[in-house]
């Protein structure tokens, strides 16, 4: 598709506004489009320039909660404090723990949902939107769900696995650190694999035809189909949809907030920061945690632009 | 083995099936119980009860919390719109000079952690006096669901016919004309997805929503849901809990079954091709 911005005047293919000037034409479009963008970068400037510009000043000071104009600045403190203590350390580990595991169970589960979803069969319609229910309710709600589900003396999945032989005892899913980093994973997959499914089943209806024909004249069964035509043509796409997941799963908060409480032995980053700002009242150290968690997803968010070589311009 | 194959395929959607759907069922069999029925593992209560779904309401302010919810989130998806609306016609039809990086920053905005911009945030909340009050969600939620609109009305954007554009100019339509009276009308499929999917944001948006209000009847409704507790650790109130999710899942439910395709086209439309 040829580029749709092209001013008209420029453009020889149509005869009739040759008469109009074309730079006039170009210098109204111009500022006809700062013009309409000008509302959204003010808005983007208030909620999201402003805000991260003032967490990383305060990543930079001794911010106290409890009066916000009398912080000093500090230099380098706040940010030690966050790294030398052992309690950061464990989230970040617990947080890429998460997000390796939730992604990789996602990204599996994700393929064998959207090759099944991909077949032709009757009642399609209803299994995909069945599909995304899990996407569309709130994560609160579904962690709450699951916690009951977890509970360890009235919970079903505690009374299934006893009667179908896989535990002998009741577990205490949600209290257990190993546990519950286990029953957070579960949500979660069960959660935003609808997510990974959709865009990998819009991947697959993009592929052609007749590379399938090919392959079955070829004889390929279709184990070796799926591994040598399928997986090659969808490294792209699967690439692109695994960072984005990444990035969400490194700023993930509520799944633990509501399945594992405050405990920092199963906490994320983003938990950890929110926890020095508003329950010890360290503004200061709170955002400089926090800073190094935007910078951690800076990172990705560059990787994510390279690998996914991000349609900016508008040609396709 | 044709047989064979039938029965594996149908095997596998009925174990997606149940995957995916069991929790609410659960959920909603679990709503139906009281007293010391809750705490026996049965498929089905044995005398149904709709106490919980009572309760819900008068011993909580659930009402309240799902009227602020509506309210946040009928406000975000109503800004976001008009705010994306024209922004997006710029950075699709107009060619001009920072256009590339303006897209880039907006697609960064979407990458941003919330964390990120909490401590900024609450002070900007505590400084404009909307601590505890719902302007402070609306205005904060449009960091999730701002960029998020301009980058999927953008590329719907540019799937439009130039020959329409190239019709107006013609005739003398400045772009102001162009967006509102020959761009929005074919616009309404995109803009439905668009909104509906900052609905869903602003609806489920739990961080600020946490941190930036303090009573119960400011509360939305994940809020209120993470919050309802007993009278103390051991009896965390399960029917009640699980009443409120039922009520805050079907309405999502009844959108998702009615606008899938729409939902599912606007979720890819800002997803990139490899």
């Amino acid at each position: 598709m040829a580029d749709s911005t092209t001013p008209i005047a420029a453009s020889a293919a149509t005869g009739e506004v040759a008469e109009l000037p074309p730079s006039a034409l170009v210098r109204q479009r111009t500022r006809a489009a700062w013009l309409f963008l000008l509302p959204t970068l003010i808005a983007m400037g208030l909620v999201a320039g402003w805000p991260l510009g003032r967490t990383f000043w305060f990543a930079f000071t001794d911010a106290n909660l409890t009066d916000l104009t009398a912080s000093q600045f500090v230099g380098f403190a706040s940010l030690l404090s966050v790294i030398e203590d052992p309690d950061w350390w464990t989230t970040v580990w617990t947080t890429f723990r998460f997000a390796l595991v939730s992604v990789s169970l996602e990204t599996v589960l994700g393929l064998i949902i959207a090759l099944t979803l991909n077949a032709q069969f009757p009642g399609r319609g209803v299994a995909r939107a069945s599909v995304l229910v899990p996407w569309a309710i709130p994560t609160v709600v579904s962690a709450r769900m699951w916690a009951w589900m977890f509970n360890d003396i009235y919970g079903v999945i505690n009374a299934i696995f006893l009667k179908v032989g896989l535990i002998s005892e009741p577990m205490a899913w949600t209290a257990e650190p190993s546990l519950s980093f286990a029953a957070v994973v579960a949500v979660d997959v069960w959660k935003t694999t609808p997510f990974m499914a959709l865009l990998i089943l819009a991947a697959l209806q993009m592929l052609p035809g007749d590379i399938y024909e090919a392959a079955k004249i070829d004889g390929s069964g279709p184990i070796r189909t799926f591994f040598q035509v399928t997986l090659p043509l969808l490294k792209g796409p699967l690439m692109v949809a695994i960072i984005f997941r990444m990035l969400d799963a490194l700023r993930v908060f509520d799944v633990f907030f509501v399945l594992t409480g405050g405990s920092t032995d199963t906490m994320p980053m983003a938990g950890y920061a929110r926890q020095r700002m508003f329950e010890y009242q360290e503004i200061g150290v709170g955002s400089a945690a926090a800073t190094l968690l935007f910078a951690i997803i800076a990172v990705f968010t560059a990787v994510y632009m390279v690998v996914g070589r991000v349609n900016v311009g508008g040609e396709a | 083995m044709k047989v064979l194959k039938k029965t594996a395929f149908w095997l596998m959607l009925a174990v997606i099936a149940v995957y995916t759907l069991f929790p609410f069922y659960w959920a909603i069999v679990s709503s139906l119980k009281t007293g010391s029925e809750l705490f026996e593992v049965d498929p089905w209560p044995k005398q149904p009860a709709y106490s919980n779904y009572v309760d819900v309401f008068t011993a909580q302010p659930f009402g309240q919390n799902i009227f602020n919810s509506v309210i946040v989130a009928t406000a975000v998806v109503v800004l976001s719109l008009l705010l994306g609306l024209t922004a997006s016609f710029a950075l699709a039809r107009i060619q001009f000079r920072g256009r590339k990086v303006l897209l880039l920053s907006v697609l960064a905005v979407s990458m941003f952690p919330q964390i990120a911009v909490l401590s900024g945030m609450f002070e900007l909340v505590r400084w404009l006096g909307i601590y505890n009050k719902l302007p402070a969600l609306i205005i904060s939620n449009l960091i999730l669901t701002l960029p998020f609109t301009v980058w999927v009305l953008t590329t719907f954007m540019r799937e439009l016919p130039n020959e329409l554009e190239e019709a107006a100019i013609v005739d003398g339509a400045t772009p102001w004309m162009i967006v509102t009276r020959v761009f929005l009308p074919l616009l309404g499929p995109a803009m439905a997805t668009t909104g509906l999917l900052a609905f869903i944001a602003a609806w489920n948006e739990f961080l600020f929503a946490l941190t930036f209000t303090q009573s119960d009847n400011v509360r939305t409704v994940p809020v209120a849901i993470a919050l309802f507790s007993g009278g103390s650790a051991f009896e965390t109130p399960w029917g009640l809990i699980m009443a409120a999710s039922v009520i805050v899942t079907v309405p999502l439910v009844v959108l998702v079954l009615i606008f899938q395709r729409k939902i599912i086209s606007g979720l890819t439309a800002g997803a990139v091709k490899g």
